[in-house]
């Protein structure tokens, strides 16, 4: 019964459910995009998407830009000995038949220099920049601070 | 003494210096506290309104401690949320437990706004930002690592590494458990309602 009431009181409090978008360009597909509220445009943002290479050969993601920021940048935060440190990335490798995730806790796009707040339920685009595929613009969904994962209606 | 066997000395002096701080690193580096020994963290460190506090005066509560800075995209969100997620489900139970977020990089949280922050996330988290002297007494006191990384490429040009767990402290201020990064708060919130 907690379960169940649980369950109501989740369903109550999520968001309404957005239909992800995903963009394909080549081999590679990027979808479920998303991004947090930010508080004001002091702190960088952050960006969150998951990449597929259904192409035959090895693919990288090299570069991010955005309107929405002045400085966007690949990140991958590194958890070892127990501490977690966040150092750059010049690319995230993206092997040919694999999906690749930029997730909390791993790959990130951080985005300084945020030219204005990112608002709940906005969309701000970003274009991916591939080493092989070139370039695919998506928009980014900004959820709530505590989203912890993309909000879709395909239930992903 | 000749020079040759000043020489072997003060190489030998080298030798135990550098054995000893490799010791201290790997040992601080370590981030996994004894479990069988508990020890009382201590801390006195400044809120959003600068009012000292210590943790002498949670006494009687349970604390769950983060160490982070706002700055900090992704771990200190990530974890924050779930803390939030904690204190929404702890109910009736939430006013025995006090989440405290004790900046790393504190002069410039005081400066980004602390209250701001903590508060995006949930209302209860309270947020300490002292001196750097302050901070880094805290953090060996939890037993904790975090340093400073100069990075041009970062705000400000430097970012911070830091032991990214979540630390329960029992009603008596002891030291009980961690839970790493990562943990779900499903599973922090029943450890919580065990002891609650």
């Amino acid at each position: 019964m907690k379960t169940l009431i649980l369950a109501f009181v989740l369903l109550g409090a999520a968001p309404a459910a957005f239909a992800c978008e995903s963009v394909s360009v080549g081999g590679i597909t990027v979808q479920q995009p998303w991004s947090r509220v930010s508080i004001g445009t002091q702190r960088p943002g952050v960006l969150y998407l998951t990449i597929r290479n259904d192409g035959p050969a090895d693919d990288a993601l090299t570069a991010v830009s955005t309107p929405a920021a002045e400085t966007p940048m690949l990140h991958e935060t590194v958890v070892s000995d127990g501490i977690a440190s966040m150092p750059h990335v010049m690319q995230v490798p993206v092997p040919a038949g694999e999906t690749v995730e930029l997730r909390p806790g791993g790959y990130h796009g951080m985005l300084m220099g945020l030219t204005g707040p990112l608002e709940e339920g906005a969309t701000f685009p970003v274009t991916l920049t591939f080493a092989t595929a070139g370039e695919i613009t998506i928009p980014v969904q900004v959820l709530s601070m505590r989203a912890e994962g993309p909000e879709c209606d395909d239930g992903q | 003494m000749s020079l040759r066997k000043v020489q072997i000395v003060l190489w030998a002096a080298v030798a135990v210096a550098l054995l000893g701080y490799l010791g201290l690193t790997i040992k601080a580096r370590d981030g996994e506290p004894v479990t069988d020994a508990t020890f009382q963290p201590v801390f006195a460190l400044a809120d959003a309104e600068g009012r000292t506090r210590t943790v002498e005066e949670f006494r009687g509560q349970y604390l769950l401690v983060f160490f982070g800075f706002t700055n900090c995209p992704d771990v200190c969100p990530t974890t924050l949320s779930e803390v939030a997620q904690v204190m929404d489900d702890l109910g009736g139970d939430a006013a025995r437990v006090q989440p405290l977020f004790i900046s790393i990089d504190p002069e410039r949280d005081r400066r980004l706004g602390l209250a701001e922050f903590t508060t995006a996330f949930h209302p209860s988290i309270l947020g300490l930002a002292g001196t750097v002297q302050e901070t880094r007494a805290a953090a060996e006191s939890f037993k904790i690592f975090f340093e400073r990384n100069d990075d041009a490429a970062a705000p400000d040009g430097y970012s911070m590494s830091h032991s990214p767990a979540l630390y329960l402290i029992g009603p008596e201020g002891n030291w009980i458990k961690q839970f790493t990064y990562g943990t779900p708060a499903a599973e922090i919130l029943a450890d919580l309602e065990s002891r609650l």
